[in-house]
């Protein structure tokens, strides 16, 4: 086996050195009864050319974004990842290595998260950035989280229903065994309603998490939410499944969110099937010291020297063990690595442009569905890159017709929400060109390509 | 090592100065060396009403974090606002500079309850 | 003017932010086609200030060049104790690479994608035979998220069945992230010592009708394996509770021995451990959770499922604990360890277990004597020394800096915390008996410079990018972003 460098000379030396006549013996610890008296039932070993062309004819299988008109997002996005991207996070110093516990020998990884933490409290408008949790989803549910932790026995946390369904889900199952009370918040034209949202408010209310933009593509009017929110002492928690717009739209930290999580996706990592994608995790100062996961701090070796380090590690399970502020260990280092080129790599002006792209594209769409006999753009209010459409149709029908001109149209917002039976949800990147657009403007409104 | 003989001391390496029926509380050197370089430090409130036997603060080093229990119960009335800034105090200064808290008692309390200096010396010993 | 100081082999590197220059681009867009709009003003943002602005040659170098100070498996021996830190295959990226797998839509229709379900269905099987279990989810992201994810089904259970047990019994040899999940369900912990390892008799005497469950790690992290594990878990379920086991050190057991059939009731593995995925320096891993057959209706949804000769997903499950993420998991880690499994075999990934376990003893048989070893029971995949046999005053922290000069990532040290100083040693079976020679040898001439010049010991690393850094500082005076007044 190519991984297994030990010849059957050597194997015997070692043996011998252990003082033992057989690898058998080496498990005599095992006592009998608990060992496996059969092999293991999994084909035999394969080769590489023949593993590749199994895995091959696997992802043949699959539908490629590239390969059809899709206009698919609902937290993950088809963004056009640069060469160089893939390029530098192949360096297997990199990706080889694990978290970075002996600093000296890690300076690259550490470095690297220190840039990247500092880019997304830019991004956000805040203080303090994490070295990333899992995801979009689980980041959300960390925050709510830590609004609990930080919200001195307030139980509630109100969840506006424009949040992305599975964020929503997945705080719901974090705070399934915990003393916390999910309420849920309408919307009302695409957006939280304010109106109701007021009366849920009250002294028991830790945190309102909204989704910016949220998960219809509207962006929420967030300092006015922030405001009513922290006149209640409650915590605003702002969730960006599609962090480009945070290049476009003002911060949340700018509009007074207090944090600001998220998913990285967007950033560079490739779809794959929505994962590993990676959950960023903004505070302001004051919550610094209740952040879930690792940091990087700043610091001088002894002779001086500018370095960097794991720091403020007493938050975390390693050492306060079941009082951690998480049970986070390992996170998405490499996720960390490749936003952090690919926002380095556009920079200031290259995101802005990125996402003016996209909101001229997704803007030119929105115009000709509106114009279309029959569709309907459900919202009124400023959205980014996703928008709603409200169809003649049934959307499983739809789609289905629309799936057979080449075109994955969007996702059926049936499911996650009954009073928009009829809704699709549009995606549009920079990676659809105006051609495809029209494609669909045109699929949509009965023609055929 | 340190052991002032003009304080009493706990099982849980805090030290209690008496003075009328106020107690001035912190940790031993023993405690500070025991930690290593403290980072961080987390003390109540004045006004705050503390139990005894209870947690009241947190001190913090590079790796390992200890709640400080409260020896007596009574009411917060002066916390070391140098400590939060400067945590390296509790390093350099434990009896002194590095003070935690003043109680104003609830009770008259007993003081035959907590070692003195000879015995907490002892107890440190043994360990 | 330049100076000498940082130039060299380890050569310096500016922040990004140090290095922008106005008006410098990294980036090529396509000219927009549609006509041009923006949104109202008062929803823009000004200008993200001290963001980068630099040439693509700017951040190829400046990425390459912090990889240079980097040390992963690629580098050299990685022996870093609990991570099982093998090989990463390269195949493993190339099929992961694959734009079948690395371009698709997870809102994609799953009639379009049924290749990655049929990958999916084919890992959740074959981890449930190298583990003995019925039933497999491959959601969870991670190690810890998967134990949190394995123990919201152990409480989901006892609620399902009318009980409200409270508590959980962990050993005090365990990783911080048992107790951490534990507690994000709601439950108390009851911390339980160990001798090496569990003793039925302690078990018996603390659990009650109040105890939910047990986390073990088996083989535990001294690299024991709990030999009493099978009455103990017949004592935890003859009182009404049921045996969760950490699958980090499973790398110790393939082929040997199958937690699902000496009753343990849940595990969670570790794919970026022992399914060779790359660690990514610090992730993303995948957590994937094998259950016995009661526990199968809890799995977090959606559960991949074969009807007839395709695969869906399966989201109509009442009694589901619900979701951990979004969608299914971490994929392209999931691709990965599938990679790994058909390379290796059956006979292959037993086979890994047997050199890895040869590897630790043999480094184990090098080393006794000149380092104490606190536990004497037969070590399987990693072997666990203490500083106590250490001269002058030498802590583990030292041999740890000092095995960094001789060109070595250090083992897992002061973990677990029972041992004074743990120096945890996992050689894993990619290994070759030459490298494991070389790194005793060093560990050997440490042990003697320990006697001879300590001070060699103090004072290292010298040959690193950069010397022992001042955490005290960081931790005291927090500085966890670059800002623009930073000279």
């Amino acid at each position: 086996m190519r991984y297994l460098p030990h010849t059957d000379v050597e194997v015997q030396q070692m043996l011998d050195r252990i003082g033992v006549s057989n690898i058998d013996e080496l498990f005599s610890g095992i006592p009998e009864d608990c060992r496996l008296q059969k092999p293991l039932n999994l084909p035999t070993a394969k080769s590489e050319s023949e593993s590749m062309t199994m895995l091959r004819s696997l992802a043949e299988q699959n539908s490629r974004v590239s390969d059809w008109d899709a206009f698919l997002g609902g937290g993950a996005y088809n963004h056009f990842i640069p060469s160089a991207v893939d390029h530098l996070i192949s360096r297997s110093e990199f990706y080889t290595a694990y978290t970075p516990y002996q600093p000296e020998i890690s300076q690259g990884t550490l470095q690297a998260i220190f840039e990247f933490q500092t880019m997304i409290c830019q991004l956000t408008g805040m203080d303090v950035a994490n070295a990333s949790m899992y995801d979009g989803a689980s980041a959300c549910a960390e925050a709510v989280l830590l609004a609990i932790r930080a919200g001195k026995k307030r139980q509630k946390v109100l969840l506006s229903q424009a949040l992305n369904p599975q964020y929503r889900e997945t705080v719901a199952t974090y705070c399934r065994y915990l003393a916390v009370e999910l309420v849920e918040v309408p919307t009302r034209d695409g957006v939280t309603d304010q109106a109701v949202l007021k009366t849920l408010l009250d002294d028991q209310t830790a945190a309102v998490v909204v989704g910016y933009p949220n998960y219809f593509g509207q962006i929420e009017d967030l300092a006015a939410i922030a405001e009513f929110t922290q006149a209640a002492g409650a915590r605003l928690i702002a969730a960006a499944s599609e962090p480009l717009a945070l290049a476009l739209f003002r911060s949340p930290g700018e509009l007074g969110a207090d944090v600001v999580v998220g998913e990285g996706q967007s950033f560079g990592i490739p779809l794959s099937y929505g994962g590993p994608g990676i959950g960023f995790f903004a505070v302001k100062k004051k919550d610094m010291r209740v952040l879930p996961g690792r940091l990087v701090g700043e610091t001088l070796d002894q002779d001086g020297k500018r370095g960097f380090v794991l720091t403020l590690a007493t938050r975390e399970q390693h050492i306060r063990r079941e009082k951690a502020t998480s049970n986070i260990c390992s996170n998405q280092g490499m996720c960390t690595l490749i936003v952090g080129i690919f926002l380095a790599l556009h920079g200031k002006q290259g995101l802005r442009q990125l996402a003016e792209i996209n909101y001229a594209k997704a803007a030119y769409a929105r115009q000709q569905i509106g114009q279309l006999d029959g569709f309907e753009i459900a919202f009124s209010g400023e959205c980014f890159n996703e928008f709603v459409v409200t169809c003649p149709e049934p959307v499983a029908d739809l789609k289905m017709r629309l799936e057979q001109q080449g075109i994955l149209a969007g996702i059926a917002l049936g499911r996650d929400y009954q009073d928009l039976e009829r809704g699709l949800l549009v995606c549009v990147t920079e990676q659809n060109s105006r051609e495809q657009i029209d494609r669909l403007v045109s699929a949509l409104a009965g023609g055929t390509v | 090592m340190d052991f002032p003989d003009e304080l009493k001391y706990t099982e849980d390496h805090e030290w209690i100065l008496m003075e009328e029926e106020v107690a001035t509380i912190g940790i031993t050197d023993f405690a500070q060396e025991q930690l290593g370089d403290v980072v961080f430090v987390e003390l109540p409130e004045v006004g705050d009403i503390l139990e005894a036997g209870k947690s009241f603060g947190v001190v913090e080093s590079v790796k390992a974090v200890s709640d400080v229990y409260a020896p007596v119960s009574g009411e917060v009335v002066e916390i070391n606002e140098e400590l939060p800034d400067e945590p390296e105090v509790l390093n350099n200064s434990p009896y002194e500079d590095g003070w935690m808290i003043k109680l104003k008692l609830s009770e008259a309390i007993a003081l035959e309850g907590f070692m003195d200096a000879t015995a907490y010396q002892e107890f440190v010993e043994k360990d | 003017m330049i100076s000498t100081e940082g130039r060299g082999l380890v050569l310096d590197e500016k922040l990004l932010f140090e290095q922008s220059q106005p008006g410098r681009i990294g980036y090529s867009l396509s000219a927009l086609d549609v006509p041009a709009t923006a949104p109202q003003q008062s929803l823009m943002r000004e200008e993200i200030a001290g963001f980068p602005e630099l040439s693509e040659v700017d951040v190829i170098r400046h990425y390459t060049r912090l990889s240079t100070w980097n040390y992963g498996v690629d580098s050299g021996f990685y022996p870093l104790g609990s991570c099982t830190m093998k090989y990463n295959p390269k195949v493993n990226e190339a099929a992961a690479h694959l734009p079948g797998f690395a371009e698709i839509h997870p809102q994609t229709p799953e009639a379009l994608n049924q290749g990655a379900l049929e990958l999916m269905y084919n890992l959740q099987r074959d981890l449930g035979e190298v583990s003995g279990f019925p039933a497999v989810t491959l959601q969870p992201a991670a190690g810890a998220q998967g134990e949190f994810t394995g123990m919201l089904m152990i409480r989901a259970w006892h609620e399902a069945n009318g009980q409200k047990r409270r508590k959980v019994i962990i050993p005090d040899t365990a990783h911080g992230t048992n107790p951490a999940s534990a507690a994000l369900c709601g439950y108390e912990v009851i911390t339980v010592a160990s001798d090496g390892v569990l003793s039925k008799d302690d078990i018996a005497a603390l659990m009650d009708d109040d105890v939910a469950a047990l986390m073990v790690t088996n083989p535990n992290t001294l690299g024991l394996f709990e030999a009493d594990i099978r009455a103990i878990c017949d004592l935890v379920h003859e009182r009404g509770g049921l045996v969760y086991a950490d699958g980090a050190n499973l790398n110790a057991l393939m082929g040997i021995s199958r937690p699902g059939d000496i009753g343990i009731d849940v595990m969670h593995f570790n794919l970026h451990k022992t399914f060779s995925t790359p660690h990514g320096g610090g992730g993303p891993g995948a957590g994937p959770v094998g259950v016995v057959e009661k526990l199968e209706p809890f799995l977090p949804k959606p559960v991949v499922i074969k009807e007839g000769d395709s695969y869906k997903f399966d989201y109509e499950r009442p009694d589901s604990i619900g979701r951990v993420q979004s969608f299914y998991g971490h994929f392209g880690i999931l691709v990965r360890a599938y990679s790994y499994i058909l390379s290796m075999g059956g006979e292959g990934l037993k086979r890994a277990t047997e050199l890895a376990v040869l590897n630790a003893n043999y480094i184990r048989a090098r080393l006794e004597g000149e380092y104490d070893l606190p536990y004497k029971q037969r070590s399987l995949h990693e072997v666990v020394f203490s500083e106590k046999a250490l001269a002058n005053d030498c802590h583990t922290l030292d041999v740890a800096k000092r095995l960094i000069d001789y060109g070595y990532h250090p083992p897992t040290i002061y973990f677990p915390l029972v041992v004074p100083g743990a120096l945890m040693v996992e050689p894993t079976e990619t290994e070759s008996k030459q490298v494991i020679d070389e790194f005793c040898d060093a560990l050997l001439t440490i042990a003697e410079e320990a006697k001879n010049n300590p001070e060699l010991l103090k004072q290292a690393p010298v040959r690193a990018k950069v010397r022992r850094l001042d955490e005290a500082t960081a931790a005291r005076k927090p500085k966890l972003r670059w800002e623009p007044d930073q000279s």
